[in-house]
């Protein structure tokens, strides 16, 4: 057995530990940016801080949530990954329960859906477009463009595949109709394909930015991710038509870090939850047959 | 059982339209969502590429805009900064596919090696994390900790002595910045399938194999490895077809003009040049032409991958 040569006992140690090392650094930036957050502004711009706060205070948090820019941007990206899920999901499972099926026409629409995943008009078409829909600096913007993704489609088709067709038969001999089944007996039965490509949408949402930047001309119409941007990476709070002291604040590190820190929130909230689900989804999509 | 009834639902292929209407309406119906938003914001877009053949004025929309044939694709060849933009996509996104290839393929075989289920799970929660985080987030997390004289600088100083490095405004620095930060926030994402594979190989191979006085190395070398084959195939000639996609939004979100001499890719400089500039042709055309090799490469990439591993997108 190879468990107990030596070679290979040397070998399983140093990889135990340098797993365990690189499991660390995926979680040591975020241990960072938590410590530098609860950290009080000496401390943090004094490099003191690394994984865990120095002179813990709760004062950033408190500026950040008093600052109704980035409360109000927060409000719009809560808005806009509901929205925008609740139309990406309707949008992605409608089709792909249809494709899952074999009609005429079927793959003439498959290839209408998958040829978006080759080929884009880019961004200024698509910027165009838009704006000249009326969309520019609503919700709409951030929500409609996105909404169908192929990738996802795929993705959910193959799970409503791998219902069994006998399940869908004895339900139509019952007497119910395509809906019923649809609601009834699909939805249900894939729910980690659901919540794979739940998690992805919302995630995209949440995270998205430049969206944001591109179809709001106003600031305070920003979703936080592109909020987070301007203020963290283009550190220019100027452009952002704050106040003296309002921009003095914002360029805190420690007010920057409590602020990505509650944005990466929701992510880290629900991953650990739908990450057992989304490793079979990808298996399923990348793999298939 | 002598004759074969039409099937009563769905699956009987090349009915004429107006039966087929009648048994299978309700699938066209839920089709119809996703192909209204398909038709509008995919398609869409792609009648605006007409621009790329004018001199495109806002003010004038596409029917009032001169037409100027291929101009703006030859402009593309003579501008430095765009023949450097694409100099630089292609060097960033070939190293980025090749070491995000190889480092999964090697992680997924390190872990698959460990045996803790435990310590397994608890690892690839945590190394798949980083792919959900935005590049905003990581750019500001890397900004701070990148600096003159922020962490790293601070512990290279600390063990080696050296002077500080400025990681993302030096054009010598940046590209290895860019791919080691793109790896370490997707190998995680990218081992998924590979570890899928291992965990589905038959375990008789690896106990014939023992039986056979194979070593654990020799085990990984002619059971692993080349069960992991199709599936590795498949990863890199696909990824053919994005050697013209270096990443916008984390290069946008890391970079600055200090650096553009290495790190400005297609898209950023599109971004640049159309938005921030105002030359909306011009842009465009730089958008199509990247659409356009991307597009053929894809098909390649699929066409390879269908013959070698009998991949199919659907």
């Amino acid at each position: 057995m190879y468990h107990k040569s030596k070679g290979y006992k040397l070998f399983s140690i140093f990889n135990h530990i340098l797993l365990i090392l690189v499991a660390l650094t995926c979680l040591l930036p975020l241990l960072h940016l938590f410590a530098q957050s609860f950290s009080s502004k000496a401390a943090v711009n004094g490099n003191l801080v690394s994984f865990w706060p120095v002179e813990f205070t709760a004062d950033a948090y408190e500026k950040t949530f008093k600052n109704s820019n980035f409360t109000g941007s927060m409000l719009i990206s809560i808005v806009r990954t509901v929205l925008g899920t609740l139309i990406g999901m309707f949008v992605i499972t409608t089709a792909g329960y249809a494709l899952s099926k074999d009609f005429r026409g079927r793959n003439a629409l498959m290839w209408i859906f998958v040829f978006t995943m080759l080929f884009s008009g880019g961004l200024i078409p698509s910027y165009i477009l838009v704006t000249s829909l009326g969309m520019k600096d609503t919700i709409w913007a951030l929500v409609l463009p996105g909404a169908f993704g192929a990738y996802n489609l795929i993705l959910i088709m193959n799970f409503f595949k791998t219902i069994p067709k006998a399940l869908e038969e004895a339900a139509f001999i019952d007497g119910a109709s395509f809906f019923g089944i649809f609601v009834k007996i699909f939805l249900p039965l894939s729910l980690p394909g659901l919540a794979t490509v739940g998690l992805f949408i919302m995630v995209g949402h949440w995270n998205s930015w430049f969206d944001g930047i591109l179809y709001m001309s106003n600031t305070t119409n920003y979703p936080l991710a592109s909020f987070l941007q301007t203020v963290v990476v283009q550190s220019s709070a100027q452009s952002m038509a704050l106040s003296q002291s309002e921009a003095a604040a914002l360029s805190e590190q420690s007010i920057k870090a409590a602020q990505i820190f509650i944005s990466t929130l929701p992510i880290i909230l629900v991953y650990p939850f739908l990450q057992r689900y989304f490793v079979k989804g990808i298996v399923l999509g990348a793999v298939k047959e | 059982m002598n004759r074969v009834k039409p099937e009563k639902i769905h699956g009987t292929r090349k009915k004429p339209w107006k039966k087929e209407l009648r048994h299978n309406w309700p699938l066209y119906v839920l089709c119809l969502p996703a192909l209204i938003f398909v038709l509008i914001f995919a398609y869409g877009p792609m009648a605006g590429l007409v621009m790329a053949f004018q001199n495109y004025k806002p003010w004038q929309g596409i029917t009032g805009s001169e037409w100027i044939g291929l101009d703006n694709f030859a402009r593309i060849f003579q501008y430095e900064e765009s023949t450097q933009a694409i100099m630089n996509t292609l060097i960033i996104a070939v190293i980025k596919i090749v070491v995000g290839i190889i480092v999964p393929i090697i992680m997924a075989i390190l872990l698959s090696e460990i045996r803790n289920v435990g310590l397994k799970k608890s690892i690839q929660t945590l190394v798949y994390l980083p792919h959900f985080l935005s590049w905003v987030t990581v750019a500001g997390i890397m900004i701070d900790i990148l600096g003159l004289d922020g962490g790293i600088n601070h512990f290279l100083f600390s063990v080696f002595g050296t002077k500080p490095v400025f990681f993302l405004g030096d054009p010598a620095y940046f590209r290895p910045t860019v791919i080691i930060s793109d790896l370490w926030k997707n190998f995680g994402f990218g081992m998924i399938v590979y570890l899928a594979t291992i965990t589905g190989i038959d375990p008789s191979y690896y106990e014939a194999a023992e039986i056979d006085g194979a070593t654990r190395r020799q085990q990984i070398r002619h059971v692993t490895l080349p069960s992991m084959l199709p599936m590795i195939i498949v990863i890199s000639t696909l990824s053919l077809g994005s050697v013209l996609d270096a990443g916008f939004d984390q290069i946008f979100n890391l970079y600055n003009p200090l650096v553009y001499s290495t790190g400005d890719i297609i898209d950023t400089y599109v971004y640049r040049s159309s938005l921030l500039n105002g030359q909306y042709g011009f842009g465009t055309a730089v958008g199509l032409f990247k659409s356009g090799i991307s597009f053929i490469l894809i098909v390649i990439s699929y066409r390879i991958a269908y013959k070698l591993a009998n991949y199919k997108i659907f």
